[in-house]
């Protein structure tokens, strides 16, 4: 054994209970600076509107361009185009901080960097992407993604929305539902069988304000209420060639970016789990029954030491797909891994957190239930737990059970 | 108007700080580490007389371990144009004492030629409160200390201090040593974009050596202690009672 039996000795290292892995340590210096500074503005810009635009079901659109100036989107875009120019690890762990505040928020930022940048940096001619990303970057402009219909959630091959070829471009018909953002939007990255290219799933560019194109607001939402959900109704919609995505075509469009969100969500779950985790755990130091805090009873800790153990391994999956990510070595069927994983266990912390408030936990003076339901719609938005398990299934028994 | 502004990496001041099983001093094995708070104070007003076009650059300077160049980044971040960083230690264990701190800024600002040096008063991890002074008597300089406010007056700095029972102003003479205070300011964060673009700013590193200080302790640590916990406290029922107790331990 070495002399200075470094490792080897009976002392082992040091326990951070809120960071087993000592995941800060796995951060370089740019990222951990950036994470500090995407936290300080959730809890400066974020946390104190909260609250209210989740009881009042509002989104302020302004939001978009606090996000933008300090940086939150388009993350991983070149600088030229108004990006940030830097990692998915950063990425990731800018959206665990968002949404440590609010799922809505993290959603509004998910779909504004991986759903509409995303498709219009990758898939986009040099006019879109010049034309689009700096303004979308700044939040000066605010996107919206239209894949899901009324009739197409988990199977978006059944979707029934064309593009008809005219003259000079497209005539759009259809109607997308569930679509986040939808009625402040500027643009609209819609994906529709194009009847030009054998039927197969196309992505065009809309903007508001094009003749046959609205998007009513789904009202009466219970969860991720600080975040504006529409439909897309397209009657009609006549755009020109320049409007359609040039260098995608098929399923794989819509997938690459839905991929890059996921694993945002991955990250973004497990954010929502710490808030749900932190607070039950100080609730419980601080609330005495029986003489004694609630923290000192053995199902308190039971659960507050399942918590600390599902979200180290969620955080330290996410970080690792992240490191896979920025390699390029990353596989979609891992990013459903993580994605469905994390959702999944947030759900679980968020309601035992709940649960662990005792009557307090209904209160909007506690965070914890609106993070539960939010986490409701985590769990199912952007492939749902199940689907995720049938990718899975399929991957490694060469079966598919989806129908 | 140049102005240097030093900055010190110091254990973060929301970590709950643990004295070394031997006692011979803090652990900062795996501790977050940040930028003094009144470190930033002082280049956040560096910033600010910029802004308002009184000073023409801000140079953020640090003298510590390498890993203070992330400390410098904050700088540069938040809007310093140019960092200068001093290696003189190896491990952060290592104290960098006011006085050894202070010969390094005095050739820094020998070379540097700033017509103000802006530093927080005291760094949060030892309390000393020395460096801007002793910095001001190595050049003879004018000191201000514990500024709570900063104007620009031509060759004059008017600077009013935190002083017992109110407040103080005085005019020094440019150049001058500035120590601010926590009431100066509230430094802003640095947002993302600017923290990418102070990648790419200047970043000078230089050796204690360079400046031939030798930085070796003067003084000697001779225990570290955690402060005594606090204790239970008791419950009285009545002022009567309060009065008795209170008399039983001869505080009245």
């Amino acid at each position: 054994m070495p002399k200075d039996m470094q490792g080897h000795g009976p002392e082992l290292g040091q326990f951070d209970w809120s960071d087993p892995f000592l995941i800060e340590s796995q951060l370089d210096e740019d990222e951990r600076m950036l994470r500090d500074a995407a936290r300080a503005f959730a809890e400066d810009k974020l946390a104190p509107r909260v609250a209210q635009a989740y009881r009042e079901e509002t989104a302020d659109p302004s939001i978009f361009r606090e996000m933008g100036e300090a940086g939150l989107l388009g993350v991983t875009v070149e600088e030229e185009l108004g990006g940030l120019g830097a990692s998915y690890v950063t990425y990731g762990l800018i959206a665990r901080e968002v949404e440590r505040i609010d799922s809505g928020y993290r959603s509004m930022m998910s779909v504004q960097s991986s759903l509409v940048i995303y498709p219009i940096d990758a898939y986009g001619s040099d006019e879109q992407r010049r034309k689009y990303l700096p303004g979308l970057c700044s939040g000066e402009l605010i996107g919206c993604f239209g894949l899901t219909e009324p009739d197409a959630g988990s199977d978006p091959a059944g979707m029934k929305t064309v593009a008809k070829k005219t003259e000079n471009g497209y005539r759009l018909s259809g109607s997308k539902m569930w679509i986040s953002n939808a009625p402040f939007a500027d643009v609209f990255v819609v994906w529709a069988k194009s009847e030009a290219h054998d039927g197969k799933i196309r992505g065009f560019i809309l903007e508001k304000g094009m003749e046959g194109l609205s998007a009513p607001k789904i009202g009466g939402k219970l969860s991720l209420r600080a975040s504006t959900t529409g439909e897309i109704v397209m009657e009609g919609v006549e755009v020109g060639e320049d409007a359609l995505l040039p260098n995608v075509q098929g399923l794989k469009g819509p997938f690459g970016c839905l991929n890059r969100a996921r694993y945002g969500i991955s990250w973004g779950a497990m954010g929502a789990a710490e808030a749900c985790w932190h607070a039950a755990r100080q609730y419980g130091l601080d609330r005495k029954q029986f003489n004694k805090p609630l923290a000192q009873t053995q199902l308190f800790q039971k659960k507050l030491a399942d918590m600390q153990t599902e979200i180290s391994l969620g955080l330290q999956g996410s970080l690792r797909l992240g490191r896979l990510m920025d390699e390029g070595r990353a596989s979609p069927e891992l990013v459903s891994l993580m994605k469905r994983n994390n959702c999944g266990k947030a759900l679980e912390i968020a309601r035992h957190a709940r649960d662990m408030h005792g009557g307090n936990g209904i209160s909007e003076e506690f965070p914890v239930m609106r993070h539960m339901i939010n986490l409701e719609t985590v769990n199912t938005y952007e492939g749902t737990h199940d689907v995720h398990a049938l990718i899975l299934g399929r991957a490694q028994t060469g079966l598919q059970a989806f129908f | 108007m140049k102005i240097l502004v030093p900055v010190k990496r110091v254990i973060d001041y929301n970590v709950k700080v643990r004295v070394k099983s031997d006692g011979s001093g803090v652990d900062l094995a795996n501790v977050k580490m940040s930028m003094n708070p009144f470190d930033e104070i002082a280049v956040e007003e560096a910033i600010r007389l910029k802004e308002a076009g009184i000073a023409s650059e801000v140079v953020a300077v640090s003298i510590g371990v390498k890993q203070a160049q992330e400390t410098l980044r904050t700088a540069l971040a938040m809007g310093a144009d140019r960092a200068i960083l001093v290696q003189a230690a190896d491990s952060p264990d290592q104290d960098i004492e006011p006085l050894a701190v202070a010969k390094i800024l005095a050739k820094v600002v020998e070379e540097e030629q700033p017509q103000m040096v802006l530093c927080g008063k005291q760094a949060i991890d030892n309390d000393m409160n020395a460096t801007g002074q002793m910095l001001s008597a190595l050049l003879g300089w004018s000191q201000a200390t514990f500024a709570s406010e900063v104007k620009i007056d031509g060759e004059h700095a008017q600077v009013t201090r935190e002083v017992d029972g109110g407040l103080q102003t005085i005019s020094v003479k440019l150049p001058a040593i500035v120590s601010v205070d926590l009431r100066l300011n509230e430094p802003r964060y640095a947002s993302l974009p600017n923290i990418m673009k102070a990648k790419k700013k200047p970043l000078d590193e230089k050796t204690a050596a360079d400046y031939g200080v030798d930085v070796t302790p003067r003084l000697e640590v001779v225990k570290t202690a955690e402060p005594p916990a606090r204790k239970a406290g008791m419950m009285v029922g009545s002022v009567d009672e309060l009065v008795e107790k209170l008399k039983d331990l001869g505080v009245v």
